[in-house]
């Protein structure tokens, strides 16, 4: 497997989404083990926003020529903000999966739930065993 | 070389047929409900036969050539099926029309649910699917219907093999299930433990397809079925490769509750690129209360030898309802009939025995030269690795891109996933070995291509009407039609004269 | 076995490659206690004997090649274009599989691209997939569209009554395991009582176009009032009467399908037939089913491949919203070819042949001493009649005048018990339609 970026910043979940914690806010996207596995991403289907999810819950579809994945959140919270930019540019979660490629940005409900989800490491590790 | 769209073609004012002048007084149109425009093809008889003859030329057919697509079991499928489909009689009739004056295709019906029923060991059959996949859901409803009219709603999950083709669980969600996907084990069948394990009273039934996806016999299947029916599950058997049961095996008999048919595959109805198929489903007892309707009854018994019954439609009294409007496919069961009945007893028989003698012919000519994954004797299909070892550039699809350049089609690619780079092959029982020899022989001949000159698979098909297409293109900019031209027709070729020769 | 080429000698180099002695050896792994089974079928027949045996049946049946016939209902006996046949017959379009390999199926592709565009134009929508195996499944399809517009939130689904029954009965089939709640179609509901059943929990409305009844309702404000509501509105159309009227794209639908067999299909006892499934733009990654999508080869050269693949059965499985894994491939050709030949004239003149023609029956049929003819709102080429006798027992005397009566109302809507349906196209001669009127006074007088 090619090396993987992993920023040390963020937390990743098992389905492979990645969370930004920044106060009571988060942005979230998928990493970039996710956008390499899906390969030439040409679709995102988004969320309503002011919609209430909560961990766990199917926020959207990353949609590639050949495969489609849900996406799931990483915490629960309510959506602020989609990334529209990547209505006409999809390829973007394939060059930069973790700054202009976001998907999503929330208000979170419990930031503890972060607690569960795993550092870059852990998340390397999970990657090299699959 | 490409061939214009049909819009480009043509001129202003032109007419392709010409139609009778109206013979009644006309009346009045309602002005405020008419259309001001259609935007249609103005072209001549002459430049449509020539429009549709060069874009047939395109495509590759079975009356072309090798088309040993696993799983799709593409057989000759006979002319006279054809003829038999357009006599007047059948062609003309309107579904809607009185029983009374249907009887000769009441009865072409009636007979063909019994001969499918006699085939597979069922007890009964309905025509109506229009496809396997609408068989299989039509399965799947009956099997929930059965449980909830017993008053056991607890019953959510069917039990599917990590095999199976994609229809199976997308049917399962459609039907209002879940699906539990079950392993396989090291010899491609389905894990007994694993089985055993999920086998409770949430389980509706299992859906599993013999031979399974890798072209196996699934050597355990008694014990299969008994595990589901000992929890109070019923068995769906998906039809897919009943080319391989015809004449071996029952599964009516083995246990099965329902099974769909696919016409167009074991009984040599057309696929007419990509479609009408038909899908009839047969069951047992228990489930012949609920069988999609309307399926067709004999009403009164023949007087004499000399004379016919009366046939009748008929609703079976906790139908699952109507699949689509009308009475299925009528049209492929005429054609699927004919082929019954020019077989008869022995050639239905002997299609099975030469679709399994084809298939392992090939798989011991290619041992060796390919790996093959669940190495022992297969049924009507099976399945290679596409790839070798040291030539990491190529894959399955670059084989089967390969041998479009040698005119053979290729065969089906990456599935099942239990397979790393699959390639499914199923050669059907109306090739001749001068023909597999043949194919042997390319598959050989790309296999010394990829260690000596890869590039001559990853850059193939070269001489095919156009090369590997830009997928990726086409999903973003979704161009799904030239009329309305789309807004964005600037930056592509839509709506333009691109003749290239 | 004709169709089976293998000569004994082949047969046994062939066993012998493989290491067994006989066939049957290749069957060990069936279960012995049910392998080989006996199989109670009749003898073999030549091709000759097959004709004969075939030909019988369906000379058995009364067919529209015979008769003069005039019921719809869902089913329409139109012109078919010699052409047609012969290119559909051709074995490279007949014998091909789903488009899995462009390279060597765009032939298929282009022609499927083609007919996505003429139903676009003809229904004035933005796209179009390859096709469903009907009318009634298409519309049952347009309701899983529905439900996950209304991202399952909205589970109300509202038909008009006069949409055809069939279609109606074969929704329930497909929803009946999920939680949809299928309302508006068990009494008499017209336009506005429709309007009257929305509310935030309704995910689309459907209505017919021409209705069942032949009729065109007024639609005006119907797309509206449904988009108001956050609705979508589906349309089931007759493409022949299209070659007339506004498109329901006009008309503000969100999803329009319909039967596409008045295309050049022949009515064949009731299949195959095409469903064809036009949409807007918005909602184009919600199409279940076939679409094909231009694009470009490695040389640049234009060419057309199966586009939003990951939405289908094979490669979403359990999250795909349908299991359809073809579409009516040979049918969307046929009705291809079709409305190639018939253009842009052709498309309107049929139509209003069997506007006049329609329109001369009713006129005459009015006119007779005890049937009345519902001339309530504009229709089409179908028509209502109230008879004075049962339908049934009509037809039962039309039938010996060499004449295939409408369809008989009593059978799907108790109201209309001893109502006829009577449908008239371009292929009714005035000589038929006198006949009929002939017939009808006659059997009653």
């Amino acid at each position: 497997m090619a090396e993987i970026k992993t920023p040390s910043d963020l937390k990743y979940t098992k389905n492979d989404e990645w969370v930004k914690l920044d106060g009571d806010t988060a942005t979230i996207g998928i990493s970039d083990y996710a956008q390499d596995a899906l390969n030439d991403i040409v679709y995102v289907e988004y969320p309503d926003v002011g919609a209430t999810l909560k961990q766990g819950a199917t926020f959207g579809v990353v949609e590639s020529v050949k495969a489609a994945s849900d996406v799931f959140m990483p915490i629960g919270g309510t959506i602020t903000e989609v990334n529209k930019s990547l209505e006409d540019n999809p390829e973007t979660i394939n060059t930069d999966p973790y700054e202009k490629g976001w998907l999503i940005k929330i208000k979170v409900a419990d930031a503890a739930e972060a607690n569960s989800l795993m550092h870059s490491a852990a998340y390397i590790e999970f990657c090299k065993n699959r | 070389m490409t061939e214009p769209l049909i819009y480009d073609l043509g001129a202003a004012g032109r007419q392709g047929v010409l139609l009778p002048d109206c013979d009644v007084p006309e009346s009045p149109l309602p002005a405020d409900l008419i259309r001001a425009e259609l935007d249609f093809p103005e072209v001549s008889e002459l430049q449509v036969v020539r429009h549709f003859t060069r874009l047939s030329n395109l495509n590759f057919s079975i009356d072309k050539g090798f088309y040993p697509l696993g799983s799709c079991t593409m057989k000759y499928n006979p002319k006279l099926n054809e003829d038999m489909a357009r006599l007047p009689g059948f062609a003309h009739l309107h579904p809607l029309n009185d029983a009374e004056g249907s009887q000769g295709a009441l009865a072409l019906m009636y007979t063909l649910q019994k001969w499918l029923a006699e085939i597979s060991g069922f007890k009964a059959v309905s025509l109506t699917p229009a496809a396997g996949a609408q068989g299989e859901l039509a399965g799947i409803l009956m099997i929930r219907k059965y449980h909830v009219d017993r008053g056991d709603t607890k019953r959510t999950k069917i039990l599917i093999p990590n095999s199976a083709h994609g229809t199976n669980p997308a049917t399962v969600t459609m039907a209002g299930f879940t699906t539990v996907e079950l392993p396989a084990d090291e010899n491609g069948d389905v894990d007994l433990a694993a089985l055993r394990e999920h086998c409770d009273d949430t389980v509706a039934g299992m859906m599993i397809t013999v031979p399974n996806t890798l072209g196996l016999f699934e050597s355990k299947i008694i014990d299969v079925i008994k595990a589901v029916h000992d929890c109070g599950g019923l068995m769906y058997m998906d039809g897919a490769n009943m080319n391989a049961l015809l004449g071996a095996v029952k599964p009516g008999e083995l246990g099965f509750d329902v099974m769909h048919y696919n016409l167009h595959k074991t009984f040599s109805t057309p696929h007419g690129g990509g479609g009408p198929g038909s899908g009839p489903v047969g069951v047992g007892d228990k489930l012949i209360p609920f069988l999609p309707g309307p399926i067709v009854k004999i009403v009164e018994e023949a007087a004499s030898e000399d004379e016919a019954p009366l046939y009748d439609w008929h609703m079976p009294e906790k139908s699952i309802g109507r699949m689509k409007a009308f009475q299925g496919n009528f049209g492929m069961h005429v054609r699927a009939y004919t082929y019954i009945r020019i077989h008869g007893d022995q050639g239905i028989k002997d299609i099975t025995r030469h679709a399994v003698l084809n298939a392992n012919y090939i798989r011991v000519k290619l041992h060796g030269t390919y790996t093959v994954p669940y190495d022992r004797i297969n049924a009507h299909e099976f399945v290679l690795e596409g790839h070798f070892e040291g030539v990491d550039s190529v894959h399955a699809l670059d084989i089967s891109k390969r041998l479009i350049d040698y005119g053979i089609h290729p065969p089906t690619n990456y599935f099942p996933l239990l397979v790393h780079e699959a390639l499914m092959i199923e050669p059907t029982e109306t090739e001749d070995k001068a023909t597999l020899d043949e194919f042997i022989d390319v598959m050989k001949k790309i296999a010394v291509e990829a260690k000596e000159n890869p590039e001559l698979l990853t850059g193939a098909p070269h001489n095919a009407p156009v090369s590997r297409l830009d997928e990726v293109r086409a999903a973003k900019q979704l161009v799904l039609c030239c009329r309305p031209i789309p807004e964005w027709a600037e930056e592509t070729t839509s709506s333009k004269k691109t003749v290239e020769q | 076995m004709s169709y089976i080429p293998h000569t004994d000698l082949e047969r046994q180099q062939m066993l012998a490659a493989i290491g067994v002695t006989t066939i049957e050896d290749l069957f060990e792994a069936v279960p012995s206690s049910h392998r080989f089974p006996t199989l109670d079928l009749p003898k073999p027949l030549s091709e000759m004997e097959v004709t004969a045996e075939l030909s019988a049946l369906a000379d058995a049946n009364e067919h529209a090649a015979d008769f003069a016939i005039f019921r719809g209902a869902g089913a329409y006996h139109h012109f078919i274009p010699s052409a047609i046949s012969h290119l559909v017959l051709r074995g490279e379009f007949l014998t091909a599989y789903t488009p899995y390999q462009p390279e060597v199926s765009q032939g298929t592709l282009q022609a499927i691209y083609e007919y996505q565009s003429m139903m676009c134009a003809l229904t004035g929508m933005d796209a179009a997939n390859a096709s469903h195996y009907d009318g009634a499944t298409s519309l049952a399809e347009a309701v899983t569209v529905a439900l996950e517009v209304g991202r399952h939130k909205r589970n109300k689904i509202i038909l008009s009554p006069a949409i055809n029954p069939q279609y109606r009965a074969v929704v329930r089939t497909y929803h009946q395991g999920n939680n949809t709640k299928i309302v508006g179609d068990s009494g008499r509901a017209d336009i506005a009582d429709l309007i009257e059943m929305l509310d935030e929990n309704t995910a689309m409305v459907a209505v017919s176009y021409p209705n069942f009844f032949g009729q065109i309702d007024d639609l005006t404000h119907l797309a509206e009032r449904v988009h108001q509501a956050g609705a979508l509105l589906v349309m089931v159309v007759n493409p022949t009467a299209l070659g007339l009227l506004k498109s329901p794209g006009e008309l503000g639908a969100d999803i329009v399908v319909g039967e596409g067999q008045p295309l050049g299909i022949p009515m064949s006892f009731g299949g195959p037939y095409l469903g064809f499934f036009a949409i807007r733009t918005e909602y184009v990654r919600k199409i279940a089913g076939r679409i094909i999508g231009e694009t470009v080869d490695k040389e640049g050269r234009r060419a057309y491949v199966m586009t939003l693949r990951p939405r289908e059965q094979d490669i979403r499985r359990e999250k795909a919203t349908s299991n359809i894994c073809t579409n009516q491939g040979l049918m969307s050709l046929t009705a291809c070819i079709y409305m190639s030949l018939m253009g842009k004239y052709g498309m309107r003149k049929v139509a209003e042949l069997c506007y006049h023609k329609a329109h001369y029956a009713a006129k005459q049929i009015s006119d007779l001493k005890g049937f009345v003819v519902d001339m309530s709102k504009p229709f089409f080429h179908e028509f209502v009649v109230k008879c004075p006798q049962p339908v049934a027992v009509i037809n039962d005397k039309l039938i010996e005048k060499g004449i295939i009566g409408g369809y008989d109302l009593g059978i799907d809507y108790p109201h209309l018990k001893d109502h006829m349906l009577i449908c008239v196209t371009e292929t009714n001669t005035k000589d038929e339609i006198d006949a009929l009127v002939e017939g009808l006074k006659e059997v009653t007088a």
